[in-house]
């Protein structure tokens, strides 16, 4: 979920508000140990759990009455190829960005595929509105900064819940500010156009969860549970490239 | 005598595709149930008037005898799996499934328009759990990858968890359930899933 939605200056306050926070809930968690109990320890993937269940319930609020009621309207006023044409465009751009990140990670034959995706969708795809590459077999890529930290060896930090940026860990969360001062995009003049553009992202993106939500609210015991596990999973088969090692079967995971 | 020949020979014919269906490649089988349930899909007018009854039927005559319920459940479960009495397994089996097939059964109807890609597979004679990728093409948008864990017993090949983009929809119980196991027992956990199917029945109804 790249949730690039930027009313600038406050989602810098509530990011800085939420790190403050996270610190906090971790000094806190180190102050309480419990002695008597030694069953159970809390989930070890997830050491702010109680700061992130509580970002949850304000993110849920929040989606409810902004974010999801914005996307279904542009769901339902935008034509199929129109959307399919936003998703390219905005695609066509991120490849510069996931081709840098793949020669980070030593994927030189990766980048320049990338590389060539580029300039296929730039011109023959129309300023990237079509996917051409792709109908010639240059796949796609999936790469970010916080893909290129995790196989640099860095580790996760844990994981953290923030409204409107949805489910990270510490290390993708530093890396999306990575990502997002890299992102051509921003600094597209004027402002305003650069602010619409924006915008539209965030409604694509939050529009192609849709379909997921009633699949979560059905299928979830936990629905906070349900989507950590799941955005955990989706990260470890990003940073493997769609090929994870194999947990074993009847041990805890890790 | 004719008649009685080619019944003969018909029968011996059955014997031997017998073993031979039995043996079938697991990616030739995962290929030929999709194929026929995408199909049913495009075709059957109650399925396409959204009669969730005659979809949850197709996919219980179609799809479930291929997936191995026992042991999903067991891997969602994990080491609390060994705790639990048989007849609690069992229960746990059957409230898993109905879940599992409540919630991905009307996801099923939305891959009408879209197709199912096996990628290559390959594997050796003697291997017993296997994993075949799909790739579901949509017009539009990303391929989303759909793989399919299989595991042989008995020469049959049977599924035991469905990965999609990712994301392992039978060990994305995991926690979930160690939780309600720590919280209310085994037994806790079967309750649990119980209200959880009560409740998605209930909604369906309306």
């Amino acid at each position: 979920m790249r949730t690039d939605f930027s009313p600038g200056k406050a989602l810098r306050v509530l990011l800085a508000a939420s790190l403050l926070a996270v610190a906090g809930a971790a000094m806190a968690e180190d102050g309480d140990v419990d002695v008597d109990e030694p069953a159970y320890a809390g989930n070890p993937r997830d050491p702010y759990e109680g700061f992130n269940r509580a970002m949850f319930a304000v993110n849920e609020v929040l989606d409810k009455y902004a974010a999801k009621p914005v996307a279904q309207v542009y769901d339902n006023v935008t034509p199929l190829p129109v959307k399919a044409a936003f998703g390219n465009f905005f695609a066509n751009i991120g490849d510069l960005w996931i081709g840098v990140n793949g020669a980070l990670q030593g994927k030189v034959g990766d980048a320049g595929s990338d590389l060539a995706r580029i300039l296929i969708n730039s011109t023959i795809g129309i300023f990237g509105l079509f996917d051409v590459a792709s109908e010639l077999g240059l796949e796609r890529h999936d790469e970010d900064f916080g893909q290129t930290l995790a196989v640099w060896g860095v580790g996760d930090g844990g994981y953290v819940f923030l409204p409107l940026l949805g489910p990270r860990t510490l290390r993708d969360t530093a890396a999306w500010g990575v990502d997002y001062l890299a992102d051509p995009l921003r600094s597209v003049e004027p402002a305003r156009l650069s602010n619409s553009v924006t915008a539209v992202r965030f409604a694509d993106i939050r529009a192609s969860l849709l379909p997921a939500d009633k699949i979560v609210a059905e299928a979830a015991l936990d629905k906070y549970a349900y989507i950590r596990d799941a955005y955990l999973q989706r990260r470890r088969n990003q940073i493997y490239d769609g090929r994870p090692p194999r947990l074993d079967d009847d041990e805890d995971d890790d | 005598m004719n008649a009685m020949k080619k019944l003969l020979a018909f029968a011996a014919a059955a014997c031997f595709a017998l073993p031979a269906l039995a043996q079938q490649a697991p990616n030739e089988m995962v290929q030929q149930v999709s194929d026929e349930v995408l199909d049913i899909l495009r075709k059957d007018p109650d399925i396409k008037n959204g009669s969730t009854a005659k979809l949850l039927e197709l996919v219980d005559q179609k799809v479930l005898p291929h997936f191995n319920f026992t042991r999903m459940t067991a891997l969602a479960v994990g080491k609390d799996w060994r705790k639990a009495s048989p007849a609690q397994q069992q229960q746990l089996a059957e409230q898993f499934k109905t879940l599992l097939v409540r919630t991905y059964a009307n996801a099923l109807t939305s891959y009408r328009d879209q197709k199912l890609v096996i990628r290559p597979f390959r594997m050796k004679p003697e291997e017993t759990d296997v994993l075949i990728r799909t790739e579901i093409q949509q017009p539009g948008n990303k391929p989303v990858a759909l793989d399919y864990s299989l595991e042989q017993r008995d020469g049959v090949w049977k599924v035991y968890d469905v990965t999609v983009a990712g994301i392992s929809l039978v060990t994305n119980y995991r926690d979930q359930f160690a939780q309600e196991v720590r919280n209310g027992g085994i037994d806790g956990l079967i309750a649990s899933l119980v209200a959880k199917n009560r409740s998605l029945e209930a909604g369906g109804k309306k």
